[in-house]
């Protein structure tokens, strides 16, 4: 294995899924980035299709609250597939937005992202319309473009230390093809929901149990079930005091269109304030 | 002084007054009478002002102050309108934040971390 590879893949695999607030890897809550805090972080998959080369899709993750309302997000993504090549697959540009004030019952955000990306893209973020395990088993194709546009209804409730999350998702290609759509649930808890009085970095208010389930649900010719993949995913997070977060998720293909076994992991760091820190040097 | 410069005064007069209010409690004013009178759980507790402080420095110092004394546009806590605040009122403003304003809700803080969290801040002198 080539040093760059070795040491993308190194980085992939040790930092991978960065999210101060998020509990999942594919579903979003409700939470948004703290107004002027900024988060660094970079989500990992690792798996190995059937009938294919084992890879490690990433995308490293640039969040910023702009408001308490609005959180806006950039997304860098790259891959590497054994026997085949380690490349940039192309970035996404994200916002958020908390439409009501206060919490309620359900709390909405709608999501709007754009998509620049190409072929070989294997960060996984999300499973839209038919995606399978045909998908990843393909050569890496840098050749074909994919410019979409990206829709999130998200739907989350906290009640009594549990979190609830709902995704529907829309996505375009632009290219003239046809809307396709996908699901993403999630719940998830801290294992205390006191904190303890001393400081301390494995003490059980640090660490959070959770799982999401996430899949396709056809387009818009053929929506439904049928010819779509879907997956179990179980999450384990640490938040550590010095503001690192870390979580790790095997996931399961629930039926024989999807990928039998992949492993998430992430890391993120958060910088507060950034913009003030920044104006007072 | 045409009509239109004199409605821009007002509007921009209204806006201070807003602002102004907003850093002087008016959220008090948005929360529910249910709400309010809450009793704090924690009270008896002797580990929640403990519990408290660590949570205000890893969620609320980088904005407020390392002791609470306020940064910037972020308010001082030691104030009168914390003081008198009681402690149902702050837990929901823990809970709901300010949104407009530019206070994050804290609703992914279990429950019991907000009261550890109320705790503290009525500790502040």
């Amino acid at each position: 294995m080539r040093v760059p590879t070795l040491v993308f893949s190194l980085l992939a695999l040790l930092v991978p899924a960065l999210h101060a607030q998020e509990n999942y890897f594919v579903t979003y809550s409700h939470q948004m980035e703290e107004p002027g805090n900024l988060e660094l972080g970079l989500k990992s998959i690792s798996a190995r299709p059937k009938g294919g080369n084992t890879f490690v899709g990433s995308a490293l993750e640039v969040e910023y609250g702009v408001k308490a309302w609005w959180t806006a997000e950039l997304y860098l993504d790259g891959q590497h597939t054994a026997n085949e090549s380690t490349v940039f697959t192309g970035y996404r540009l994200e916002s958020r937005f908390r439409p009501l004030q206060r919490e309620h019952w359900i709390n909405p955000v709608l999501y709007v992202e754009f998509e620049n990306i190409n072929g070989a893209d294997k960060s996984l973020l999300e499973i839209m319309g038919h995606d399978g395990n045909g998908d990843l088993t393909r050569r890496n194709d840098r050749g074909e473009k994919k410019r979409e546009v990206e829709l999130k209804l998200i739907t989350s409730s906290n009640f009594k230390g549990w979190n609830l999350s709902e995704n529907l998702i829309a996505e375009k290609n632009l290219k003239n093809e046809p809307w396709e759509f996908g699901y993403a649930v999630g719940f998830g808890r801290p294992l205390s929901l006191k904190a303890s009085a001393k400081p301390c970095t494995f003490c059980r208010e640090n660490f959070s149990l959770g799982a999401e389930m996430y899949g396709g649900l056809g387009d818009r010719y053929s929506f439904g079930l049928h010819d779509t993949s879907h997956y179990f995913a179980p999450v384990i997070g640490l938040r550590a005091p010095s503001g690192m977060n870390f979580k790790l998720s095997p996931g399961f293909g629930l039926n024989g269109n999807s990928n039998g076994f992949s492993l998430r992991a992430g890391v993120t760091y958060e910088f507060e304030q950034i913009a003030s820190k920044l104006r007072r040097h | 002084m045409s009509a239109r410069s004199i409605a821009a005064m007002c509007m921009l007069a209204s806006a201070i007054l807003l602002m102004a209010a907003s850093s002087d409690g008016s959220w008090l004013m948005r929360v529910p009478e249910k709400e309010r009178l809450r009793p704090n759980p924690m009270t008896a507790d002797v580990e929640a002002p403990l519990a408290g402080a660590k949570l205000f420095q890893q969620h609320c110092a980088a904005c407020h102050g390392a002791n609470g004394e306020g940064k910037g546009k972020h308010p001082d806590l030691h104030s009168d309108v914390v003081r008198d605040a009681r402690p149902g009122e702050l837990e929901w403003l823990l809970e709901n934040g300010s949104i407009r304003r530019g206070m994050p809700s804290w609703s992914r803080l279990p429950e019991e971390q907000r009261w550890q969290l109320v705790t503290y801040l009525k500790t502040l002198k």
